[in-house]
């Protein structure tokens, strides 16, 4: 297979992430298996279903005691499983790079944020000085920061949430990466910043054949935005659909989700509440709402 | 008509001196009527927690009237009264909870500074209001879940038994499963307890459930105030409003 054509970018199969307790070895992950090509991946689920340790453990980010196993993840027919961190780091911020939710714990708060851009460029793609600094302008032009000279100049406190995440996603294209991660890139922002970030993300993926994975809880945000959707309970993928069919999902889960959100458009006097079903958790996955490559990666059945 | 339980009359709100000074409200006027759920929009820096802050006390400069209750409100003190008829909860259970204290510590001293009696029985009646259980008296936060710490963060603002509550963005935090649990439990207490709320979020859809009319706060001003039904219709006099109307309907640059 070659690197470019047809194969995808990322594939993952029977990926798992356990953390020995003392009541026993948890599993956050517990068997997530997907391609990603040159699209749009949305990865739903509510807080402790997985979605953001899924994207840790593609970047080699699991901290021991975690231990990350898989029967494969290639990437761009390379396997990066566990790879020694001097080669991670040749993968990690210049060919797959990570935006975080919060702007605030991912910049330091004692470093100018164009320093910071330039440190991060010249690490990744060993550039000079000089031609960091243009790249670190361009890339805050491109993120449509009015005033890039001033906030090439400033600290993180002096510049505002939407912005600093702006910074950030900045400072993780710059070096023009195949596959970005972005785990909650916007719901620490507003409404109107937040359109200009999904825009910014939507150009990279459409002009530049970018792989996005789209960690986020907003099931409405993801059915508009992304092509395809993950949807995790529990470590696990309960539901593979494309954004459009959302909200037409099958998966209990998936509709529970979806019913207990507001609606303007339909209000209602009561949200439904979700009730969480045993069997989601551990009875075994139904092959009509899941990927084939779920079902290849439990040939004999889930568990 | 009973006398509107809030009123704000050309509120100002500034932080630091000339020439950092930072004007947060720059003249806002506001009526809540008694028994009504108010929702403020906005997004970050537009004033609208700063709204909540100042009324609470926690803003030490502004200028205007705020009126609770018929009492005028002054400077950063509130009487004791003030206390008992307005309590607030905050953004971030996980903040807003003194690590090392317990839920029975946590109300039985909101509690006692309340000058309420009976204070074991009052306990046990407020984890069953807010849909807790008395199992979770002894707890720790950190034994809790988000969700939970909300509620404990609810049944420690409804101690002194309230007229008016400020929710400051009380589900933003949580999971949008979690965030429908409170949003009912808010509208169930609303309505058992005749509470007013003042309620400040930037999720449109949140506002419209939980408010029946609502402001639309932009650069420390209201630029709009309308019912959840104009809301919902789409009927606003500012762009800006419908702007972000339309924004919380579609997010992507998809769409033609």
């Amino acid at each position: 297979m070659t690197a470019t054509q047809p194969g995808p970018l990322l594939s993952v199969r029977d990926l798992r992430v356990a953390f020995p307790t003392r009541q026993g070895v948890f599993e956050a992950v517990r068997g997530v298996s997907f391609d990603l090509g040159r699209e749009r991946l949305g990865v739903v689920g509510e807080s402790g279903s997985g979605k953001s340790m899924t994207g840790r453990a593609i970047l080699g980010l699991v901290r021991p005691p975690g231990k990350v196993t898989a029967s494969r993840m290639e990437f761009e027919g390379k396997s990066i499983l566990n790879l020694p961190e001097r080669q991670m780091r040749a993968v990690r911020g210049r060919r797959i790079s990570m935006v975080m939710q919060d702007p605030k714990f991912s910049l330091n708060p004692v470093m100018r944020v164009g320093d910071q851009i330039v440190e991060a460029y010249r690490q990744q793609t060993g550039a000079g000085r000089a031609a960091a600094r243009q790249r670190a302008m361009e890339m805050l032009e491109a993120v449509r920061i009015r005033d890039p000279e001033r906030v090439f100049g400033a600290y993180p406190h002096e510049v505002s949430g939407g912005m600093g995440q702006r910074i950030m996603i900045a400072m993780m294209l710059a070096s023009g990466p195949e596959i970005l991660i972005a785990d909650e890139p916007t719901s620490a922002l507003d409404v109107s910043v937040r359109t200009e970030v999904l825009r910014i993300m939507d150009d990279l993926v459409t002009d530049r054949g970018m792989g996005l994975i789209f960690i986020s809880h907003d099931l409405n945000l993801v059915a508009q935005f992304c092509d395809r959707v993950l949807i995790m309970y529990a470590g696990r993928v309960v539901e593979t659909l494309a954004a459009r069919d959302l909200h037409n999902a099958r998966h209990p889960y998936t509709q529970g989700l979806l019913n207990s959100l507001p609606r303007l458009d339909a209000p209602r006097e009561r949200l439904a509440v979700l009730e969480r079903r045993p069997e989601w958790k551990d009875g075994p996955l139904d092959p009509a709402l899941v990927d084939a490559s779920m079902i290849d990666a439990f040939p004999g059945g889930v568990r | 008509m009973s006398a509107p339980i809030l009123e704000i009359r050309d509120l100002r709100v500034w932080f630091g001196n000339p020439p950092d000074r930072v004007d947060a409200v720059k003249g806002v006027d506001l009526t809540v009527a008694r028994g009504e759920s108010f929702g403020l929009v906005g997004e970050s820096g537009s004033g609208k927690s700063t709204i909540l802050r100042a009324l609470a006390g926690l803003a030490p400069t502004w200028s205007g009237t705020i009126t609770v209750d018929g009492e005028s409100l002054r400077g950063t003190r509130r009487s004791p009264a003030f206390h008992r008829r307005v309590q607030m909860v905050f953004q971030d259970p996980y903040a807003s909870l003194h690590p090392r204290h317990t839920v029975d510590r946590v109300l039985s001293e909101t509690l006692r500074l309340q000058g309420m009696d009976d204070i074991d029985r009052r306990i046990g009646k407020l984890l069953d209001d807010v849909g807790l259980g008395r199992g979770f008296r002894f707890r720790y936060p950190h034994q809790l879940s988000g969700g939970q710490r909300q509620r404990v963060a609810v049944a420690r603002a409804l101690a002194g038994e309230p007229a008016l509550l400020l929710l400051d963005e009380p589900t933003s935090a949580l999971d949008v499963s979690v965030q429908a649990e409170i949003l009912n439990l808010l509208a169930d207490l609303r309505v058992e307890r005749g509470l007013t709320y003042v309620m400040v979020s930037h999720d449109l859809a949140v506002i419209g459930h939980l408010c029946q009319r609502l402001a639309v706060m932009q650069g420390g001003l209201i630029v709009d105030q309308l019912t959840a039904d104009d809301l919902r219709a789409g009927r606003a006099d500012s762009a800006y409003t419908r702007e972000l109307i339309a924004a919380s309907r579609s997010y992507a640059g998809r769409e033609a």
